[in-house]
């Protein structure tokens, strides 16, 4: 499979995958030190996937996270900065403090929200998706989900609901193998996602998560249909998470050197730099020093959050309504 | 001025905001029915109260949604269209299946602005049909607003006539906030005064239907109706009361109750729901807190008990509050 990507776009992808992988090692180290408030779900491993879709997107397409959002939050554009402040529960953060880590939203990205509850995200994209067909404009709506959410009654109502009113929703599942703290291969039966999207009667395609070019493929032509206005589509890809549910999950679910393996085999940075390498695409030392940017930027965001100043108290009743 | 009923002031609402604003979109089951019948009849149904009549054929499909049996993907559907700019109205069939969808109401659309920082907004509308009175059982029957009262975020409507279910619907759909829109199936044919054009009623704004100085009468929804013929009846006996009608439950305009109450020092409160953590409990607790030094009596709060529907005619008489049960309140109040 050639790539379709110019070198500039290809850039852009390793930096965001990188951005990504760089955001989300930093914060481990930090939410070890105690400083970050509540818990937090991280996203390393999966980047291919949340930058391989939204490489297809602008601002004006809509999207729906979970509770491990940032790499989606990262991958539509959020500002990291904002998000940092936002995950230490900072004033100037992207939701001022009142979200954190798992409800950052961002409205001029599109940005509907990560949602702490699993499968709470899908019906939101079907609505946005709603909103998109009437106007017409070949907007489309993107719903990101794991294996976990696939399970939920919720999804099958918004993919059914989908399918029946013909919008432009796209349904997103990364299977990451483990819903929680329970192996995906007992807690999904059948352990095919893709197949029951097509049971409701739409398209669905499989993808390698740790392939950003599988990923930006399938997810490319599922996404254009949409635009067309020939309705929703699911792409099912398969991905590992590097890190627990949440941080301090002692994973003991997982067999002793899975993580390492799979940190070996199924890095989608590494597997990115051979592909370019190999074909040429982009020279390794502007990826280099895409590394050392992005570790600059990522640096600079944490500084930040640690200095920034918290909310106002009297700020805890603000923004419940537009107005009461 | 035109009589109308309940059911067609409501319509009225949906048809002038619609051809008003392009943005607001009807959806829900059955709204307006027949899609996928053999009969080839497009507007089968026109909502299962008629609450949505002659708005398919009026605003096109895209625009009047029929939605599967799914509860959970309407409300959220709607939560997600108004984020992405449209105004919603989402038909409950029954108020009673907030039970399924209660994930997007209270988790999601009630927060969406508290927790995005206030740079979102959802002037989403959910319109559900409630009440007792027509032996639908536990599961058709139930008045829920108490649950959602008790929500941030989100702003709860009980209207108990015509022409304030027009002007509150008419706000709701014009309001950023997302509105919970709770309609008493019994009031539907109900008629009254409403008038022909467009017009609001602002939430947290009581609406104060009889006045005297003995007795403060709260009461919500189709029980200030009933409410009314008791007032009526002990007037007769020389006893005075203000009714209050506080039409939203959130907000709740205190000032309207306590301001009765500081003149007649007396409080009885009527609502149809079940009565732990009700709307009448919470207003007796106002009372309390806010108005203690005017009580001259215990507050009695008429309810229904703390059991489900029943669905037997006799069952279901005894569960509802009558004009009985709420007269023989005031006059215990009086003693």
């Amino acid at each position: 499979m050639p790539t379709r990507l110019d070198s500039e776009p290809l850039i852009d992808a390793y930096r965001r995958m990188k951005t990504i992988r760089e955001f989300e090692e930093r914060l481990h180290v930090e939410i070890a030190t105690g400083e970050i408030p509540g818990f937090t779900h991280l996203y390393a491993g999966q980047e291919a996937v949340a930058v391989g879709v939204c490489a297809h997107l602008d601002d004006r397409d809509y999207m729906v996270s979970t509770h491990r959002g940032h790499g989606h939050c990262i991958a539509k554009g959020c500002d990291v900065t904002g998000m940092m402040l936002e995950i230490y529960g900072r004033r100037d953060g992207l939701c001022h403090g009142k979200g954190g880590s798992m409800h950052i939203a961002d409205a001029a990205r599109g940005m509907l929200g990560a949602n702490a509850i699993v499968g709470g995200g899908p019906p939101i994209a079907v609505g946005a998706a709603i909103a998109c067909r009437n106007r017409g404009d070949g907007r489309v709506s993107v719903a990101f989900g794991g294996d976990g959410s696939s399970n939920q009654g919720t999804v099958f109502e918004a993919m059914n609901m989908a399918v029946v009113l013909k919008v432009p929703a796209i349904f997103v599942f990364e299977d990451n193998g483990y819903s929680e703290h329970t192996g995906a291969a007992y807690a999904v039966g059948s352990r095919d996602i893709a197949g029951r999207a097509r049971g409701f009667g739409m398209p669905a395609v499989k993808c390698d998560g740790s392939d950003f070019f599988s990923v930006y493929e399938a997810a490319g032509e599922l996404i254009e249909r949409a635009r067309r206005g020939e309705g929703p589509a699911t792409l099912e890809a398969t991905i590992t998470r590097f890190y627990g549910h949440f941080e301090g999950d002692p994973q003991l679910y997982r067999a002793k050197d899975e993580v390492k393996r799979q940190r070996e085999s199924l890095d989608c940075l590494k597997k990115f730099r051979e592909r370019v390498a190999a074909e040429g695409g982009v020279a390794p030392a502007a990826l280099d020093a895409i590394d050392a940017e992005v570790l600059a930027t990522i640096g600079a965001a944490v500084a930040a959050a640690k200095s920034a100043a918290p909310p106002h108290e009297s700020d805890v009743a603000t923004d419940v309504y537009v107005s009461y | 001025m035109p009589q109308k009923s309940f059911r067609d002031a409501l319509n009225e609402a949906l048809h002038l905001e619609m051809a008003r604003d392009p943005t607001v979109i009807v959806l829900g089951e059955d709204v307006s029915g027949g899609a996928g019948g053999t009969s080839g009849e497009r507007e089968a149904s026109g909502g299962i109260f008629g609450v949505t009549k002659g708005l398919l054929p009026k605003f096109g499909e895209d625009r009047v949604i029929d939605t599967p049996i799914s509860e959970s993907a309407i409300i959220g559907a709607a939560g997600g269209a108004a984020l992405a700019g449209l105004r919603p109205v989402a038909e409950l069939m029954f108020a009673d299946f907030v039970g399924v969808s209660m994930d997007q109401i209270f988790n999601q659309m009630a927060k969406f602005r508290y927790m995005f920082g206030g740079s979102m907004r959802c002037p989403a509308v959910v319109r559900l049909a409630m009440g007792a009175g027509m032996n639908m059982g536990a599961q058709h029957s139930q008045t829920i607003y108490p649950f959602l009262t008790a929500v941030p975020g989100l702003k709860v409507v009980v209207p108990s006539n015509a022409r304030d279910a027009k002007g509150l619907l008419i706000q709701a759909i014009r309001d950023d906030d997302p509105v919970m829109f709770f309609e008493h199936k019994a009031l539907y044919p109900r008629k009254g005064e409403v008038p022909d054009e467009a017009y609001t009623i602002p939430f947290g704004e009581a609406n104060l239907l009889r006045e005297g100085s003995d007795v403060t009468v709260v009461a919500i929804g189709r029980m200030v109706v009933f409410a009314e013929k008791a007032v009526d009846a002990v007037a007769a006996d020389g006893i005075r009361c203000d009714l209050i009608d506080p039409r939203t439950t959130s907000p709740l305009d205190e000032e309207t109750i306590l301001e009765s109450l500081e003149g007649s020092g007396r409080l009885v409160v009527v609502d149809e729901s079940n009565p732990r953590c009700s709307v009448a409990a919470d207003i007796a607790a106002l009372a309390a807190s806010k108005g203690f030094h005017s009580l001259k009596a215990p507050v009695v709060q008429v309810t229904a008990p703390h059991s489900p529907v029943p669905f037997a005619r006799e069952l279901e008489r005894a569960y509802v509050p009558s004009p009985a049960r709420i007269e023989a309140a005031i006059r215990a109040v009086m003693k």
